[in-house]
């Protein structure tokens, strides 16, 4: 109950949280599938240099978030922006993976059919590769999108605000209705998202 | 074959090896083949058939040698360039699933920017030209298409901007025998009114025989045997081909066995 009295006399500051949060996730979103559609077409080109972009970037997965945060202050500040540079970077291992391995798997016989018609290695990209990607391609964006939501949350720790800063402010002033309602806000906006592109994938098969 | 008519198809000396392989794939392959001619080309696997196949249109490049088509060597020309001269049709057909069969055969047409309406005239020419009907089989995708039909496609889309040479890469090898004996009988029917040359690889030898002007026999990357069915037949030149024949003549005897 306390937990409703507080939603609806602060509705603003949750609405406002999460808008932000949206904001931020969606910008980072945007951001990585540019930065990872241009590593990917590079990849293609250049096999050596894809696989040494996809290690360089399961190292930086494979770093905390919260380190990776601290990590890029010294560097960029503090802020959103940080926040967006390292949510883009974390990102780029998550939709590398699946857009490589997406464009290299589709069956040899009709890359081979569509080399042999004379296709350039542009026209055999776009015109074969990704058409017959889409699957892959979209499951790497869905899985960043809801990794996103999730690391965007840490993120207020480096003062780029969002959900997250209901937990940290709520942490500080020792305000649980706070820090529950950014968790649950999170929650929610994950599962709802997932469920949602879920829902479209399957209608796309 | 008169001695007008211009050479195709010119190998000379050609030899391939794989990365890693300790003899060549292709190895000192040295003969010409005339423009119209339906050449087959006879092989077990690994006898280095469908790397020839492959170097004639640059899929794979020889160490060393060259191939002449039509008086240029391939070497100066682009692999995009030479490809879209040359029609080919591989086993597996490879036919984008995305797409319909219309489009399927429109690809090539379209890489060369043809006009819609060219496009749609020959596109409905050639489904009719490998014995399908236009209107029924054209908004099709691949997916609803039997793997007899499929191969039809592939053919067309293959002869799309009439290439005056189309190599064929055991195009009917995984059909079954009722609907392979229809496809040979369409494909000869095909090459006689066309004046293409075709270049067909197969490990078939009763296949090599009845569609072959003349047959290249292969084994371990050399040529065996360049004659006309009848003299292969007839005189075969090695212990190699010689078996291959035994091997066939041996069937024949298990057939009347059964009879």
């Amino acid at each position: 109950m306390e937990l409703l009295q507080f939603a609806q006399r602060n509705y603003s500051l949750l609405l406002r949280a999460l808008s932000e949060h949206i904001q931020m996730v969606l910008i980072s979103l945007i951001l990585s599938i540019l930065l990872a559609g241009l590593l990917t077409i590079v990849a293609m080109f250049f096999k050596r240099i894809g696989t040494l972009i996809t290690h360089l970037f399961s190292i930086v997965y494979s770093v905390p978030s919260i380190a990776l945060f601290a990590l890029m202050i010294p560097m960029l500040g503090i802020g959103r922006n940080t926040a967006i540079t390292v949510l883009v970077l974390y990102n780029q291992f998550i939709l590398l993976r699946n857009f490589i391995t997406g464009l290299n798997e589709v069956d040899p016989a009709i890359v081979e059919a569509a080399t042999g018609m004379g296709m350039t290695r542009t026209q055999l990209i776009f015109k074969v590769r990704v058409p017959l990607s889409l699957k892959p391609i979209f499951v790497g964006m869905r899985l960043a999108l809801i990794s996103t939501i999730a690391v965007a949350v840490i993120a207020a720790f480096i003062g780029a605000g969002g959900i997250g800063l209901l937990v940290t402010i709520g942490l500080e002033t020792g305000n649980n209705n706070r820090v529950l309602w950014g968790v649950i806000l999170s929650a929610v906006l994950g599962i709802v998202v997932n469920a949602t592109l879920v829902f479209i994938e399957k209608k796309i098969n | 074959m008169s001695k007008n008519t211009p050479v195709a198809i010119e190998y000379q000396n050609v030899h391939k090896r794989f990365g890693g392989a300790n003899c060549n794939a292709v190895d000192g392959v040295d003969l010409s083949i005339n423009e119209g001619e339906f050449i087959t080309i006879l092989g077990s696997s690994g006898s280095g058939k469908t790397t020839l196949l492959k170097m004639t249109n640059r899929l794979l490049d020889p160490d060393s040698g060259n191939i002449v088509l039509f008086g240029e060597n391939i070497r100066d020309v682009s692999p995009v360039q030479v490809r879209r001269r040359i029609g080919y049709v591989i086993q597996q057909v490879g036919l984008m699933p995305h797409m319909t069969v219309a489009q399927n055969i429109a690809i090539v047409p379209k890489l060369l920017r043809w006009d819609k309406k060219r496009i749609d005239s020959r596109v409905n020419e050639l489904t009719a030209l490998v014995g399908l009907e236009p209107s029924e089989f054209l908004i099709r995708y691949p997916a609803q298409l039997s793997g007899g039909q499929q191969q039809r496609i592939g053919l067309a889309r293959a002869l799309a901007v009439d290439p005056k040479i189309m190599l064929l890469d055991e195009p009917f090898g995984a059909i079954d025998a009722i609907n392979r004996l229809n496809l040979q009988d369409e494909l000869k029917r095909i090459h006689g009114g066309l004046k293409k040359t075709f270049l067909f690889v197969t490990h078939d030898i009763n296949e090599a025989l009845k569609l072959g002007t003349r047959v290249i026999v292969m084994n371990e990357g050399k040529v065996c045997q360049f004659d006309t069915p009848r003299n292969i037949v007839k005189n075969p030149a090695d212990g190699f081909v010689e078996s291959l024949i035994h091997s066939c003549r041996e069937q024949e005897k298990f057939w009347e066995g059964l009879i």
